[in-house]
């Protein structure tokens, strides 16, 4: 029987003390009732329309969805997301030290690198690499106000659009993830650190084995947001012709013009990458969360549907109570 | 007589303005058992933690074991130490934390293992062994593979306690180790520190408890804004007090 709940040894009787033995009625929210039933029909329409509108081209989304040329931009784009995230987390590690040192030379740095990186638009950054060539023509390596050059090569050779695109979304990563980072190490009680010190653990070997795992399970969830926010912004660099995912679509649909079947093939792709991604993200979210009370005791596959398996187990629970 | 485990000369401390160490004078003995006690502010911690150069001394000479900690004295300077010279010194001085301070991403068995592992590069199984055994003498033998979470304040107090003697330390620190317990679970840890007292480990203990003060220490130092007020025997200190602030602290706390 859903919707009520059975106190054992129920009785009609009306002469018994009313404390004891009655059936208990959970309130019935109409409103809640309304409202879904409201939002399915919402959505059922516009399924309904998106299928039966001839505009999105559903044969062209699936002679596209596994083209050669879409696979080529699918690994351009993975491995850019990969090596700006390596970056990003490298070099905003340094930069989170820095900002954590007693030097004020150094935290100023730190400080103005994040400053610059964060305060303009990556879609700026990204042109302006792709750019770079026409602030500098040649790149030289050798002692400032002198002669002496070791190393020299033209802009445009050394910064492919890869190579700039690698740049624009790594060093705006580094400020972002230097943030997150500085926050974690911050985190750690400072108690940590002395009862490290008091056995004799050297600073070097207290951060690796004591404050940064522990750090660690407070970087990890903003981080795989980063990682997710990084694969989606990949496709920025198609501004300048990157041969990323979204640059490879845009080629396609300026010649057929059938620029929403494209995206929708790219939408698809993305969607699938993002879902595969919190795969990882889970099993390191569980892996640095030893020792806690909260440690997220959540298997990666429920963590792949959003906790939807979580919540189906506990509706039919209750019902079949 | 050999040279005293701990010999503090007109030791200075201050935090910005606040001056919280006027010059302090103490002497521990090898194998006895130093009580600090006074009220909060009076500087005994700050003492304690200066002891192992977790705080910096401003002024005057503070040695242990006949060497300064922190500093290297060359002719009439002192030059102060490196980090990593600093915590080579630490090695042998243990300590032990009011808030246990266990590292809780480790069971209780590696919070007492990571040191010797880590630092004096003695093997994983023999830490291991140690470990199991330091466990048992702190009554906690069956609790070693329990994270510091899944332990009551008193288990992880004793786990802390396992943990600093791992390093075979010749001195302990003890910072209020039974402040942060509730009452019933201050005996555990109390009796451990006994024991540990009869075996001859030099002991340097902050703390409130009068009672443990008398009857395991064999000196009694009572501090009060950051001077020594009164120190000699716990029997004389704490029972029969010379000085008026060092009764009224204790008609306060018995």
């Amino acid at each position: 029987m859903a919707g009520t709940t059975k106190v054992p040894q129920s009785s009609t009787a009306t002469d018994q003390p009313p404390t004891r033995e009655l059936d208990i009625v959970p309130v019935r929210n109409y409103a809640r009732w309304i409202a879904a039933v409201a939002s399915v029909l919402a959505l059922v329409g516009l399924i309904g329309s998106l299928a039966k509108n001839d505009n999105l081209h559903w044969d062209v989304v699936g002679d596209h969805l596994f083209a050669d040329l879409i696979f080529d931009g699918l690994a351009t784009t993975l491995w850019l997301t990969a090596a700006a995230m390596l970056l990003g987390l490298a070099l905003g590690t340094l930069i989170a030290v820095m900002r954590l040192s007693s030097s004020p030379v150094l935290y100023g740095l730190a400080n103005a690198f994040v400053w610059v990186f964060r305060g303009t638009p990556l879609l700026v950054q990204i042109i302006f690499w792709g750019y770079a060539a026409a602030l500098y023509t040649y790149v030289k390596i050798g002692v400032p106000f002198t002669d002496i050059t070791f190393f020299q090569a033209e802009t445009n050779a050394l910064l492919t659009p890869a190579i700039a695109a690698l740049l624009a979304l790594g060093l705006n990563e580094a400020a972002y993830a230097s943030e997150i980072v500085r926050a974690g190490i911050q985190s750690v009680d400072p108690g940590q650190a002395e009862a490290a010190h008091s056995l004799g653990m050297r600073p070097a070997l207290t951060m690796r084995r004591i404050v940064l795992p522990q750090a660690m399970r407070v970087i990890i969830p903003p981080m795989g947001n980063e990682t997710i926010n990084m694969l989606k912004m990949t496709a920025l660099v198609s501004v300048i012709s990157a041969h990323d995912l979204m640059s490879n679509i845009q080629d396609v649909y300026a010649q057929n013009y059938q620029v929403i079947p494209m995206l929708v093939v790219a939408s698809i792709w993305y969607l699938a990458l993002v879902t595969l991604l919190s795969v990882p993200q889970a099993w390191l979210e569980r892996r640095y969360g030893r020792g806690t009370t909260r440690a997220a005791h959540v298997s990666p596959f429920r963590r792949l549907l959003g906790g939807a398996v979580e919540r189906l187990g506990k509706n039919s629970k209750e019902q079949n109570r | 007589m050999s040279t005293p485990m701990v010999r503090a000369e007109g030791v200075r401390k201050h935090f910005g303005r606040l001056e919280v160490l006027k010059g302090i004078d103490l002497t521990v003995e090898r194998g006895q058992v130093c009580c600090l006690l006074g009220p909060s502010g009076s500087g005994k911690s700050t003492f304690l933690r200066c002891i192992n150069h977790l705080e910096k001394v401003d002024g005057g000479r503070l040695t242990v074991d006949g060497e300064l900690v922190g500093y290297r004295q060359q002719g009439n300077k002192l030059h102060e130490l490196r980090e990593r010279e600093v915590a080579d010194r630490r090695r042998d001085i243990g300590m032990v934390f009011q808030r246990f301070n266990l590292f809780p991403h480790m069971t209780a068995v590696e919070n007492v293992m990571e040191a010797p592992v880590k630092v004096s590069g003695v093997s994983r199984a023999g830490a291991r062994e140690q470990a199991h055994a330091l466990l048992d003498q702190v009554g906690l033998g069956d609790r070693g593979h329990h994270y510091p979470a899944e332990l009551s304040g008193g288990q992880q107090q004793r786990v802390a306690i396992a943990r600093a003697l791992a390093m075979k330390p010749k001195l302990m620190l003890f910072d209020e180790p039974t402040s942060a317990l509730d009452p019933e679970l201050v005996g555990d840890v109390l009796d451990v520190m006994r024991r540990l007292a009869a075996d001859g480990m030099t002991m340097v203990v902050v703390t409130h408890e009068i009672g443990f003060a008398r009857e395991v220490g064999d000196t009694a130092v009572f501090m009060d804004e950051g001077v020594v007020v009164e120190a000699g025997d716990p029997r004389r200190v704490l029972v029969a007090p010379e000085q008026e602030r060092t009764r009224a602290f204790l008609s306060k706390v018995l």
